[in-house]
């Protein structure tokens, strides 16, 4: 075995689940479990479950996405919005490096009023 | 957190399987591979995303089965450094503490990446941190199992496991996490969620925030 591409492409959490939701009610119609894929799938959908991409759509993450690119934000710092929509000033601050220099408070407020809007958060 | 990984293999499918599909085949015997599994240097394998290719199939002489070279991608868990990532705590020991994820386990967060000052109590078997409040006392805030932690992807570490030996013989192989993360949590933000969640009105005006419910 041989990988040729360590990391072709990035997938957000919802996706994940999304695909791991689909391979699990396929196999339990066929009635055959593999054991370490339905452990890991069970596992991970498990623990998927509980963060904020349970609600989340295509559609709501791609008006995110859109939003977000008024700011200047690398690819990795979207993709852990979208995974963990920040809620404070404090979680923008640790997703985005030297935050306090590249955002202005403006920015810092109107991204988390877009995270409020499209990804809004998993019923407490 | 999770990404693509495009690999290639040749499969060989026994001619027990030739009534399914060839693609069926493939997929059942790629997850069988693969899934919950570290690849070095790739992460923790979690599911068969798509096949990208399927070359020809050969049968050699003196073996029935098919040989059949795939190019596929796959799901894989490798979280980026310097990635926030929100775990439960799984234990505490003097070593620092252990967060799982429920699909994975092996995240540790050294004692000098805990927020500063903390101390281990042995009682509790906790680590606490003695939050320093203004008239000079300390609050002491514990870091007890099952609670939800946010921590950042410091490094992360492969090892290469040696294989296991035939089911039922008694040598003890030395178990090595092949893949290990190591996380920090010494920044303002991050550790028990619990921590950060109070409202932060009581200091300073420049934190006032519509509280849209």
């Amino acid at each position: 075995m041989e990988t040729t591409k360590v990391n072709a492409a990035y997938l957000c959490n919802y996706e994940v689940m999304q695909i791991l939701q689909q391979l699990k009610d396929s196999t339990q119609k066929k009635h055959k479990r593999e054991g370490s894929l339905a452990t890991v799938t069970y596992e991970t959908v498990h623990y998927l479950q509980d963060t904020d991409c349970k609600k989340q759509n295509p559609a709501s993450i791609k008006k995110f996405l859109d939003g977000l690119k008024n700011f200047k934000l690398t690819k990795t710092e979207k993709l852990m919005m979208v995974n963990t929509p920040p809620r404070t000033e404090l979680e923008i601050q640790l997703i985005a490096q030297e935050s306090e220099e590249r955002l202005s408070e403006e920015d810092v407020r109107k991204i988390i009023e877009l995270a409020n809007e499209c990804l809004p958060a998993n019923e407490s | 957190m999770f990404v693509l990984a495009e690999m290639k293999d040749v499969i060989r499918i026994t001619p027990e399987h030739f009534h399914q599909s060839l693609t069926e085949s493939i997929t059942t015997l790629l997850n069988r591979k693969l899934a919950n599994k570290v690849v070095l240097n790739v992460g923790l394998c979690i599911a068969l995303y798509d096949i990208i290719d399927i070359g020809n199939s050969y049968i050699f002489p003196g073996d029935g089965s098919s040989h059949t070279e795939v190019k596929f991608r796959f799901i894989v868990f490798r979280p980026v450094v310097e990635e926030i990532l929100i775990g439960k705590i799984k234990n505490c020991s003097r070593e620092g503490v252990h967060v799982t994820l429920g699909f994975f386990d092996d995240i540790v967060i050294p004692v000098n990446a805990l927020q500063h000052p903390s101390r281990f109590d042995e009682t509790d078997q906790a680590w606490v941190w003695e939050y320093p409040k203004e008239d000079g006392e300390k609050h002491d805030l514990f870091m007890d199992s099952g609670e939800s932690i946010r921590f950042r992807v410091t490094s992360e570490t492969f090892e290469e496991s040696l294989p296991t030996g035939p089911p039922g013989t008694e040598c003890t192989i030395q178990t090595v996490a092949p893949y290990r993360i190591v996380g920090g949590i010494n920044e303002p933000g991050l550790g028990l969620l619990t921590w950060w969640e109070a409202p932060e009105q009581d200091d300073g005006d420049e934190n006032e925030e519509e509280n849209g419910e």
